[in-house]
């Protein structure tokens, strides 16, 4: 029996070797991570999956899929096996980084320095 | 510059578009794949859009409003090739049908880039990205059917052994053939037909398919002159039954 966890499907009964859609094993192909740029020079941006079967088809599907409304002017597919991925067991490692304030850019006040400069130095400009 | 001979020409490509982006919109929802499903429709929806652009254009030279055009004419009206109104078939006569069609087609529009008659000029350049994917796409999956399994190799061989006299068909000769290619507006049929065959013949190949023997071939014509096949007439009319309802409904 087929045991799904929408309870639509399992109170249907179906079973695996059915006649009308059975499951086989090759029945999904891989999937490919899509990264898609918008305009030259600017970084690819991951925007979903395909599921393909080689590296030309993923592009093939990829474009419609994700290039055929709004602007873009690239593509990239990485199969999804090749994306090496932290854990989220590992989610602690970044637990402590929101108190480290001092990292961040923000606390460099560029144009408060440069307003200054230029009034101090206005007699002399 | 000869009107009748441009209108000639701009009917059969907008009524070969027309009529072929309807047939490939009939897979919405039925394609084997989900991304090949949305593939498939949105290059049926780019071909009914350039049947438009050519629609407008005929509009410009005084031939009715596009819509009514396009919905309003019955099939002994329609100069669309006898191939493009055949019912899709199953996956296999569809895919074929589109990547014979669409060669033909790109090959057209880039002929007609240079063409004298600028309207013609400024579309063909404008949709050259749109059929770049379209052969692309064809290309792609008659050479990955043609090499897969032996069913799919059996398919894709008889797909276009039914194929190539309907798709030879696409070019049968229009009336004003010498017109066209002395006032520079576009080289006719048979220069079409024969950069069609170089540039179908080396992915036929890749495909380890064969085109019929050249004994056999037998061009189905009549098209052009509006004499087609039942199909069409259905086809036009479920086409257009919306649009037949109220035609001057403001949409």
């Amino acid at each position: 029996m087929i045991n799904s966890l929408d309870p639509r499907i399992a109170r249907e009964k179906i079973n695996e070797d059915n006649t009308i859609a059975p499951l086989t094993e090759m029945d999904n192909w891989e999937t490919y991570e899509v990264f898609h740029q918008k305009k030259r020079g600017d970084q690819h941006e991951h925007v979903g999956i395909v599921h393909a079967p080689n590296n030309e088809m993923a592009l093939l599907f990829a474009k419609e899929q994700y290039g055929r409304r709004g602007i873009s002017v690239n593509i990239w597919v990485v199969k999804t096996s090749n994306v090496f991925v932290s854990d989220y067991d590992d989610a602690d490692i970044f637990e402590t980084v929101p108190e480290k304030q001092y990292r961040e850019a923000g606390g460099y006040k560029v144009m408060e320095m440069i307003n200054k400069y230029k009034k101090e130095n206005k007699k002399t400009i | 510059m000869n009107v009748t001979a441009i209108k000639e020409l701009l009917y059969k490509m907008a009524d070969d578009l027309l009529i072929i982006g309807h047939r490939n919109s009939e897979w919405t929802g039925l394609g084997p794949i989900l991304e090949e499903d949305i593939a498939f429709s949105s290059m049926a929806q780019d071909k009914i859009g350039q049947a438009g652009a050519l629609f407008e254009i005929l509009h410009e030279l005084g031939e009715d409003e596009a819509d009514k055009v396009a919905f309003m004419r019955d099939a002994n009206k329609m100069h669309c090739s006898q191939f493009v109104e055949l019912p899709n078939g199953e996956y296999d006569f569809s895919i074929m049908r589109h990547f014979l069609y669409d060669h033909a087609d790109q090959l057209r529009f880039e002929m007609l880039a240079n063409s004298s008659f600028e309207p013609l000029a400024k579309v063909a350049k404008k949709i050259k990205g749109e059929l770049k994917y379209h052969v692309f796409h064809a290309n792609t999956w008659v050479v990955k059917l043609g090499n897969g399994t032996e069913e799919s190799k059996a398919r894709m061989q008889t797909a276009l052994n039914e194929s190539w006299n309907y798709a030879l068909g696409m070019f049968e000769a229009g009336d004003f053939e010498k017109e066209l290619q002395s006032e520079n507006i576009f080289d006719g049929e048979e220069a079409l037909k024969t950069r069609w065959m170089a540039n179908i013949t080396p992915f036929i190949e890749k495909a380890n398919l064969k085109i019929p023997d050249v004994k056999t071939w037998e061009p189905i014509l009549g098209g052009r002159k509006g004499y087609h096949t039942d199909y069409l007439q259905q086809l036009v009319e479920e086409m257009g039954e919306v649009f037949r309802v109220e035609p001057d409904a403001q949409w």
